[in-house]
C-alpha cells in the first residue's frame, strides 16, 4: 500500500519509466507552449510569438471564449450525469459497465419517440414543460429498466469471476443494445421536434441558451438528489455499506442483490436524464449516440476519482470544458489545423494524461476492500 | 446452494428416478421460460429479421431462413425446460410425459407471443419508431390468410416446436443425436450454399449443383432429403468412430503423435491449396477476408490470450499497416511516396507498427486491466481521428485517404491485388502461415509461458522473477507487427485506404472472434474467424449470408455476452486456459469427492454441472 505511492528511491528506472517521463515532459511543454501563445496572441494578434507558433493566429474573441466555456459545462453537466452511473457501479462491483453508455442512448432514444408523439398530438408546443415532464419520466423510466434488465441477465451470473470477463460481457451487451435500437427504430437519425423560442434563445447578463440553463439546472437538482440519497437513506447507507465491503455488509443484514440492483437503477436513471437533455441540447439521436459519450463519461469518472460521486461530475466539467476548450486554446495557437476536428482526440488525450500522472483521479477512488490494492 | 449445504457425506451416487408426474409442474419456472421466450420471438420479428431473411429459402418453398429463426425458439425452450440440474445427491428423473407437457406448454407461450404480435400488428400501427411494423410482417406471420389463421397457427405451432423439444428429451441420446445432426445439417449446406456450390461445379459436377440447389437458391425437396439421409446415417453410425479416431490421435505419444499431427497440416494445407483453384473469385473474395481476419485475430490472441491484455484498440495497428503501406508503395500518396515495392515496404510496416507498438504499449502497460482495456481503445480512436484530420492531411489524404494504391509485385512474375483475389487469398495464406507458426512456437517457448503466468497473475508472475512490463510490452509489439500484416495487405488488396474502414468496430469485431473461438487457442482463433466472418461477415465485408448484414453486429454482441455467460473458453479452447477458467469447479469437484482438503468452499460463483 505504501511501497505504491513512496518515491522509488533508488529503484533502478527502466526504459519505461524514462520513456514515460519524457512523455509528461513533452505533454506538460506542449501545453505551456500553446497556453503561452493563446496569451500573446490575445495580447496582440501580430506578437511576434504567435506569430511564430501559428501564421494564421486570429485570437479569439471574449464572447467566443465564453460561449466556448457554456457550452463546455452543459457538455460536462451531462458528462457528468452519466459518469455517475459508471462510478457507482464500478464503485461497488469493481468493474466498468461499458453498456452504460448505451443505457443513455437509449434515453435519448425513448425521449425521441415520446417527444414525436406528443408533437404529433400537438402537446409539445401547447404545453412544452409539461410535455416535457412526461418525456423525462418516460426516459427514466426506460433507461432504469433497461439498467437493472442488464444487471440481472448479464452481470448478475458473473459476481466474482475475473475483472476482465464482466467487462467483455458489457462490450457485448454495449454492442447488443446499440445495434437493437438500430434493427428497431432504423438506422437514420432521429430528429427531436422543434422546441420552443425561450428555449433557443440567450438568457441571463452571460447570455446562456435556455437548453444549456436546463441541462446544467437538472444536473444540479440530480446531484442534489443523489446526495440525499446516498447520504442521509437507509438505501444510501445500504449501497455505502456495500461498496465498502459486500461480504461484511451482507452479514450486517443488507440485502446486496437489491442494493445493487438500485445502485444500477440510480445509476440508470441518471444516464435517462442525461440522455433527455441530450436530445433537447443537439436536437437528434442515433444508435452510435452513446458510444462517444459513453467512453467520455467514463473517463471523468476516472478524472474526478472513481467511486467518488461528487468527483464525477466535477471530472464530467472538467472532460467537458476542456474539450470545448482544449482545441482552440492549445492546439489552435500551436499552428494545428481543423482543431475542432481533434476534440474527441483531445478528451482521450486527457484520460491518458489523466491516468499517467494521477490514476486515482482528482479526489482519490473509492473502491472495494479487495479492489484496494 | 453453498458449498456445505452440497458435502454429501454418506450420499449415495444419483441414480435415475421415476418420471416426474406430468402435472407437478415447477409452474412459475415454466410461465417465465415461456415468457422470455416470448419476448425473444417478439423481438426478433420486430428486428425485421424474419422478414429479411424470408428471402433466403432453406428448402425451395417450404422452409425460409426466417422460418427457421422464430420456428427453431419453440423447440429450444420446450427442450430447456426439461433440463435438470444435476446435484450431489439429488437423483435425476427419468424423462416422461412431465418433459412433455412442460416443453408444450412454454413452446405455446412463446408462440402466443408471436400470436398477440400478429393481432397487434393488424390493428395498430406504430410504424412510425418502430421500422419493421409493416404490412410484410404481417403477411409473413399470418401465412397471408387474416389475423385469426396467424393467432391460432402461431399457438399451435409453439405447443407443436416445445412438445418436440420436450420429447427429444424422451429419445434415446443416439437417435436424439442423429436427428440433430440431420436437422442442422441441411440449414448448414443451405447456408453454405454459394461455397458448396460453386466448389462443386468446380469440379465439374455443376449438374449435381443444379440438383441440389433449386434456382434461386435454397436446397430442392430431393436435395434436402439426401443430405439428412447421409447426415443421419454417418451420425448414426460414425459417432462413435470419429470420438475414437480422436482419442486415439490423442493418445498417441512421441514420433507417432508427430507423425500424425504432420499428416494433418498437410491435409490441410493441401484443401486449402486445391480450394482456391475449383471456386470462383466471389468465394476467393470471401475466403481472402477470412485469411485477413485470421491474421488479425490470432495478432490478438497473442495480446489478449496469451497476454490477458484486454487491448480495444487493436484497429489502430492494422490502421497504422495500412497507411504505412498505403504511403509507401502509392505514387499518389500526398507527402511521402518512395514507391517502395511491396515487400520492401512490409520492412518498414513491421518497424513502424512495432514502434508504435512500443509508444501506445509504453504508458498504458502498468495500469489496471480495465483501465488499460479503455485507454487503448482511446488509443485506436485517437490514431483514426489524426488520420481523418484536416491536420495530417498532408501526409494522409484526411477523409478522402489514399487511393490508387498498387497491387504486390511478387519477384516480377505476378501482381497481387484486387483483381485477383485468388492471388490475394494465396498472399494472406501464405502469411496466415507465418502467423500460426509463430503463435504457435511462442506458446511454447519462454516467452509464452511468461506471458500465460502474467495472464493468471501478475503479482505471482513477478515474484518468480518476470519482467511482467517488458513482457507485456512484447506481446503487445508481436501482437501489433501481425495485425500490421494484414493491414498491408488490406491496403494492397482494396486499393485504398480510407480512416472509415478503421473505426472501433473493428477491433470488436476481431475481439468477439477471438473470444468465440477461444481465447489461447490456435485452432479455436482459425475457425472463430471462419465461422464468423465466412457466414456472416466482417464489418464491411459480406459474408456468404448477404442477408444478414443487417444484423451481424447484432449477433455479434449477444454471441459477446452468451459466450462469456455459457461458455468463456471459447469454440475450441486451449486446454490450460479451460482449465483456469474452471479451476473452481474443478477443485469443488474433487472436494465433494473427498479428494481435496480444504476450506477454502467458496461455492457461490460455481456452477452446478448440467445434464447435457
Amino acid at each position: 500500500m505504501i511501497g505504491k505511492w513512496a518515491p522509488r528511491t533508488g529503484a533502478p528506472r527502466t526504459g519505461v519509466d524514462k520513456f514515460l517521463t519524457l512523455l509528461r515532459v513533452v505533454a506538460i511543454g506542449l501545453i505551456v507552449v500553446g497556453l503561452a501563445a493563446f496569451i500573446a496572441q490575445e495580447i496582440n494578434t501580430d506578437n511576434a510569438f504567435a506569430r511564430w507558433a501559428n501564421p494564421d493566429a486570429t485570437g479569439l474573441s471574449g464572447a467566443g471564449f465564453r460561449g466556448l466555456v457554456i457550452a463546455g459545462i452543459s457538455q460536462g453537466a451531462m458528462y457528468g450525469l452519466i459518469a455517475l452511473g459508471y462510478s457507482m457501479v464500478y464503485g461497488v462491483l469493481g468493474f466498468i459497465n461499458f453498456a452504460h453508455g448505451e443505457v443513455f442512448m437509449m434515453g435519448a432514444m425513448t425521449g425521441w419517440v415520446t417527444s414525436t408523439k406528443l408533437a404529433e398530438a400537438g402537446l409539445w408546443e401547447s404545453n412544452f414543460v409539461g410535455s416535457f415532464v412526461i418525456v423525462l419520466f418516460g426516459s427514466i423510466l426506460v433507461s432504469t429498466f433497461l439498467a437493472v434488465v442488464m444487471e440481472r441477465v448479464a452481470y448478475r451470473p458473473l459476481r466474482g469471476a475475473p475483472r476482465l470477463i464482466p467487462l467483455i460481457t458489457s462490450i457485448g451487451v454495449s454492442f447488443f443494445i446499440q445495434n437493437m435500437s438500430i434493427v428497431l427504430f432504423g438506422p437514420a437519425t432521429k430528429s427531436y421536434p422543434a422546441r420552443p423560442d425561450w428555449v433557443k434563445n440567450k438568457h441571463t447578463a452571460l447570455q446562456i441558451e435556455g437548453d444549456k440553463i436546463m441541462v446544467i439546472a437538472a444536473a444540479a437538482v440530480s446531484m442534489i438528489l443523489l446526495w440525499y440519497l446516498v447520504e442521509r437513506t437507509k438505501v444510501g447507507k445500504a449501497m455505502r455499506a456495500v461498496a465498502e465491503d459486500a461480504e461484511i455488509a451482507a452479514l450486517m443484514g443488507i440485502n446486496v442483490n437489491r442494493t445493487i440492483v438500485t445502485v444500477f437503477a440510480v445509476g440508470g436513471a441518471f444516464a435517462g436524464i442525461a440522455g433527455i437533455m441530450w436530445g433537447i441540447d443537439f436536437g437528434s439521436v442515433i444508435g452510435h449516440t452513446g458510444f462517444l459519450p459513453g467512453i467520455k463519461a467514463f473517463s471523468s469518472a476516472v478524472v474526478g476519482g472513481i467511486g467518488h460521486l461528487g468527483g464525477a461530475m466535477v471530472g464530467g466539467l472538467f472532460i467537458g470544458i476542456a474539450e470545448a476548450v482544449g482545441p482552440l486554446l492549445i492546439l489552435e495557437p500551436l499552428g494545428v489545423r481543423g482543431v475542432s476536428q481533434l476534440r474527441d482526440a483531445v478528451a482521450f488525450a486527457m484520460l491518458i494524461g489523466v491516468l499517467l500522472v494521477r490514476p486515482s483521479g482528482i479526489f482519490g477512488e473509492r473502491l472495494r476492500a479487495e479492489d484496494r490494492t | 446452494m453453498t458449498a456445505t449445504e452440497m458435502r454429501p457425506g454418506t450420499a449415495p451416487e444419483p441414480e435415475l428416478a421415476p418420471p416426474r408426474r406430468a402435472l407437478d409442474q415447477n409452474w412459475r419456472r415454466l410461465v417465465r421460460m415461456g415468457a422470455v421466450a416470448a419476448l425473444v420471438e417478439v423481438f426478433i420479428a420486430l428486428s425485421g429479421m424474419p422478414v429479411r431473411l424470408d428471402e433466403r429459402p432453406v428448402i425451395v418453398s417450404i422452409l425460409s431462413l426466417g422460418y427457421v429463426f422464430i420456428g427453431a425458439i419453440p423447440i429450444v425452450v420446450g427442450n430447456r425446460i426439461g433440463r435438470q440440474v444435476r446435484r450431489e445427491g439429488v437423483p435425476i428423473h427419468k424423462a416422461g410425459g412431465y418433459e412433455l407437457l412442460a416443453g408444450t406448454l412454454a413452446g405455446a407461450i412463446a408462440g402466443a407471443g408471436l400470436s398477440v404480435l400478429v393481432a397487434l400488428l393488424t390493428h395498430f400501427d406504430i410504424r412510425e419508431p418502430l421500422v419493421n411494423w409493416s404490412p410484410q410482417l404481417l403477411e409473413l406471420l399470418s401465412f397471408n390468410r387474416g389475423t385469426v389463421f396467424g393467432v391460432l397457427i402461431w399457438l399451435g405451432i409453439g405447443a407443436v416446436g416445445g412438445f418436440i423439444g420436450g420429447g427429444l428429451r424422451l429419445l434415446p441420446a443416439r437417435l436424439r443425436r442423429t436427428l440433430l445432426t440431420m436437422a442442422t445439417t441441411v440449414v448448414l449446406i443451405s447456408i453454405l450454399e454459394q461455397l458448396v456450390a460453386d466448389l462443386v461445379s468446380g469440379v465439374r459436377l455443376e449438374s449435381v449443383a443444379d440438383w441440389f440447389y433449386g434456382r434461386r437458391g435454397g436446397l430442392t425437396h430431393s436435395g434436402a432429403g439426401v443430405i439428412a439421409a447421409i447426415a443421419g446415417v454417418a451420425s448414426f453410425f460414425g459417432r462413435g468412430r470419429l470420438k475414437a479416431a480422436r482419442a486415439h490421435v490423442q493418445s498417441l505419444e512421441g514420433p507417432a503423435r508427430t507423425r500424425a499431427t504432420s499428416l494433418m497440416i498437410l491435409l490441410t494445407a493441401a484443401v486449402l491449396i486445391v480450394v482456391p483453384m475449383l471456386v470462383g473469385s466471389l468465394t476467393n473474395e470471401l475466403l481472402a477476408n477470412v485469411g485477413l481476419f485470421v491474421l488479425l485475430a490470432l495478432g490478438l490472441n497473442i495480446v489478449v490470450g496469451l497476454a490477458g491484455i484486454l487491448d480495444l484498440g487493436y484497429v489502430a495497428f492494422f490502421a497504422v499497416g495500412s497507411y504505412t503501406a498505403a504511403v509507401l508503395t502509392a505514387a499518389t500518396s500526398p507527402r511521402i511516396n518512395p514507391e517502395f515495392p511491396w515487400f520492401v515496404a512490409l520492412i518498414f510496416v513491421v518497424i513502424v507498427t512495432g514502434l508504435v507498438g512500443l509508444f501506445i504499449g509504453a504508458p498504458v502497460i502498468r495500469m489496471r486491466g480495465d483501465y488499460l482495456a479503455i485507454v487503448t481503445l482511446g488509443f485506436g480512436e485517437i490514431i483514426r481521428l489524426l488520420f481523418l484530420s484536416d491536420w495530417l492531411s498532408g501526409w494522409f489524404g484526411g477523409a478522402q485517404g489514399i487511393t490508387a494504391i498498387g497491387g504486390v509485385e511478387i519477384f516480377g512474375i505476378t501482381t497481387v491485388d484486387g483483381t485477383n483475389p485468388r492471388g490475394v487469398f494465396y498472399l494472406v495464406l501464405v502469411f496466415c502461415a507465418i502467423a500460426i507458426y509463430v503463435s504457435w512456437r511462442l506458446e511454447r517457448s519462454r516467452l509464452g509461458r511468461a506471458w500465460m503466468a502474467v495472464r493468471e497473475d501478475e503479482t505471482v508472475a513477478e515474484a518468480m522473477g518476470i519482467n511482467t512490463v517488458n513482457v507485456k510490452l512484447l506481446a503487445f509489439v508481436v501482437g501489433a507487427v501481425l495485425g500490421s500484416f494484414s493491414g498491408a495487405i488490406f491496403a494492397n488488396k482494396v486499393g485504398s485506404v480510407f480512416p472509415s474502414s478503421f473505426l472501433i468496430l473493428v477491433s470488436m469485431v476481431i475481439l468477439v472472434v477471438v473470444i468465440f473461438g477461444g481465447m489461447g487457442s490456435i485452432v479455436g482463433v482459425i475457425a472463430g474467424a471462419a465461422l464468423l466472418i465466412g457466414v456472416l461477415g466482417g464489418p464491411k465485408q459480406p459474408g456468404l449470408l448477404a442477408e444478414f448484414s443487417e444484423f451481424k453486429l447484432l449477433i455479434y454482441g449477444a454471441l459477446l455476452v452468451w459466450m462469456m455467460l455459457a461458455r468463456p473458453e471459447g469454440l475450441i479452447p486451449s486446454a490450460r486456459r479451460t482449465r483456469e477458467l474452471h479451476q473452481e469447479e474443478f477443485l469443488q469437484d474433487a472436494w465433494l469427492r473427498g479428494e481435496v482438503d480444504t476450506d477454502d468452499g467458496d461455492g457461490n460463483e460455481s456452477e452446478a454441472t448440467e445434464r447435457p
